[in-house]
């Protein structure tokens, strides 16, 4: 009873304090929406992940890249959402992405209205500042390989949202695996 | 008199809303809620004894005073509670004198709390000095029932003002995040504002998105922090009186760490605008400039200027690994702070420009606070905690407040210590329940929320 009191008074609050700036509250928003991409279903399948290694990193991105066609839209030409993982501390494109990328290009450089955003994403582990930057770190490598493909580069934004949106909660190794990736969305 | 300023009226309309949150402090007044918990180590911590002695008609009260200056003077890492003796009363008499001067302490607390008949208090308080039994001083104050926490840290403060000669703290605010996990997998994220014990937290935000990296204006007026709620990190500035907002950085990428300079004109930000993450200098109020400092072409974040503005310190990783820098605000020169560990971050910078707080990884998963003396270099780590996160100085800079993780219920949650800055005296603070993260201990201005 008294929390949904309390929590009557921080809607009410927050709704006259934001005088004119958006301050998103519909429950339509909330971070479930990183479970429900499709690159992510199947994670099951995919325990061995290991950060720092990378012969034994299982790649779901490749295998639902295989599964469409090598194409990562789909008929309609919608994009796909995409993504690719990376090693612990690290912003280096692993060379089982690369192919990966290369069927994003396509479609990108084929429509050139279609816009991504490229999300950065870390583990847990560290500062939330320090994986900020980080995260942008990996969202720019992506950017940078698909520039390189020939995707202009006025059709990306690459941002980060660090630790801040976890792909699994677990603090076991294989959770953070999932969750130092990059996320590619059409906006 | 004069050391006590008139508490803000809007501050006081709200208290009764936000004192159902955290519940009162309970220690030593056989609170069953009580939850703050001080630990106190370290050989030879010289801490002053102090009696404060339960202030007569403060059972009748809604709060209890002494409890919360006793816990408020033991958190300050400068003083040790003592058991009152039977008896003791605030009056000036012989009986007390003799009772003072057979303690053998530092310091005696006495005091009464009257009600008026309309509501509000009488609070009458006597300090006294422990070996010589005289009087070091007494305050009078007329306050409402919601502002009796508020006159305890102001009657703290001025105990530590009168003993150590500098100024307490216990009368500012902390502003932190806590993250929620409602059902259906939704989350809530919350930014408050609360007294330094963490009490009286009122939210000044709430949103399904994150939100980090608060920063107080230097007259306390305003929050800058980041917040996802557009789906990407953009830096805002919140005016706590009114509420109102602004966006101060939201250029192509990521926004973030924001840093106020000392004459509060500007904002040292964090921005991706041309690749990478560099530092930039932006208006306070916003607009499409920003001025990029010199810097790497690697990481380069966390910036936060020295209280001088002179130079600023910051993270880079353009050496291999993150380290802290400084760089001098006029020539650019920049030079390694941080050879400790192989990862150093977050740096705080005392309002004395001499002490560095930042956290250090030992090995892979251990992230610890540190403290460093500027002029000598000499740092220590000061807990044994494994994820130390974002310290800050209080004004005084005497404590330090730091996010960590402690076991509750056989899980990790992220809470809330102040330390003092050898580390000897922690405390825990309460809040509401959640994660409770991203600490930032306002300056000694003390401004109403809204």
């Amino acid at each position: 009873m008294f929390r949904f009191k309390l929590l009557a008074f921080v809607f009410t609050s927050v709704l006259l304090a934001s005088c004119g700036t958006t301050v998103p509250l519909d429950e339509g928003r909330s971070v479930s929406s990183v479970a429900d991409q499709s690159a992510l279903r199947g994670s099951s399948n995919n325990k061995s992940v290991e950060g720092g290694n990378s012969s034994t990193s299982q790649i779901r991105g490749t295998q639902q890249a295989q599964d469409t066609g090598s194409s990562a839209s789909d008929k309609s030409g919608v994009l796909k959402n995409g993504i690719v993982y990376f090693d612990f501390d690290s912003y280096v494109i692993k060379p089982e992405f690369q192919k990966y990328l290369e069927t994003y290009a396509k479609p990108l450089i084929a429509n050139r209205n279609i816009k991504i955003t490229l999300a950065g994403h870390t583990d847990d582990l560290g500062g939330r500042e320090y994986n900020l930057a980080l995260g942008q770190k990996r969202a720019e490598a992506v950017k940078r390989t698909l520039a390189i493909l020939g995707v202009p580069e006025k059709q990306m934004e690459a941002i980060s949202f660090g630790e801040e949106k976890p792909a699994a909660l677990g603090e076991d190794e294989a959770s953070r695996a999932k969750n130092r990736r990059v996320e590619i969305e059409a906006r | 008199m004069s050391y006590f300023c008139s508490r803000r009226k809007i501050v006081s309309q709200l208290a009764s809303v936000a004192s159902g949150v955290t519940g009162l402090i309970g220690l030593g007044s056989g609170n069953a809620n009580a939850q703050l918990r001080i630990e106190v180590s370290g050989v030879g911590a010289t801490l002053l004894s102090i009696v404060i002695a339960p202030f007569r008609g403060e059972e009748g009260a809604p709060l209890k005073i002494s409890a919360v200056i006793q816990t408020d003077l033991v958190r300050s890492g400068a003083f040790r509670s003592i058991e009152p003796p039977y008896g003791i009363t605030e009056e000036d008499n012989e009986r007390n004198r003799s009772l003072i001067r057979s303690m053998k302490v530092d310091a005696v607390l006495v005091g009464s709390l009257t009600p008026t008949g309309n509501g509000s208090f009488n609070i009458y308080c006597r300090l006294w000095d422990g070996a010589s039994a005289s009087e070091l001083g007494a305050q009078k104050l007329l306050v409402t029932p919601n502002d009796l926490r508020y006159a305890a840290h102001q009657i703290s403060d001025w105990v530590y003002q009168k003993i150590l000669g500098e100024r307490g703290c216990a009368a500012t605010r902390i502003a932190y995040v806590t993250r929620l996990l409602g059902g259906s997998a939704s989350v809530r994220f919350n930014l408050w504002i609360a007294d330094s014990d963490g009490e009286n937290a009122r939210a000044a935000l709430t949103s399904h998105e994150s939100i980090i990296s608060p920063s107080w204006s230097p007259d306390g007026m305003s929050l800058a922090y980041v917040s996802f709620e557009a789906r990407k990190p953009i830096v805002y500035v919140h005016e706590l009186k009114t509420g109102r907002r602004r966006i101060v950085a939201d250029f192509k990428g990521s926004n973030s760490s924001p840093s106020w300079s000392p004459d509060g004109r500007h904002l040292l930000v964090t921005l991706s605008k041309d690749g990478g993450s560099h530092l930039f200098l932006i208006s306070a109020q916003g607009g499409q400039e920003a001025r990029k400092l010199p810097g790497s072409s690697r990481i380069d974040t966390e910036g936060v200027f020295s209280p001088d503005g002179k130079s600023i310190y910051f993270v880079s990783d353009r050496g291999g690994n993150p380290q802290i820098y400084r760089m001098s605000m006029d020539d650019g020169v920049t030079e390694r702070i941080t050879y400790s560990s192989d990862y150093s971050i977050s740096p705080a910078i005392s309002p004395n420009g001499a002490k560095l707080a930042f956290i250090s990884r030992s090995g892979r998963r251990s992230f610890r606070l540190c403290v460093q003396d500027l002029a000598s270099g000499v740092m220590q780590a000061i807990t044994d905690t494994q994820a130390d996160e974002r310290p800050s100085f209080s004004p005084n800079g005497k404590q330090i407040i730091y996010a960590t993780q402690i076991a509750r219920g056989g899980l990790m949650q992220e809470a809330l210590m102040t330390t003092n800055l050898d580390g000897s005296v922690k405390s825990k603070l309460i809040a509401a329940s959640g994660d409770v993260r991203e600490p930032a201990w306002g300056p000694f201005q003390f401004v109403g929320l809204k």
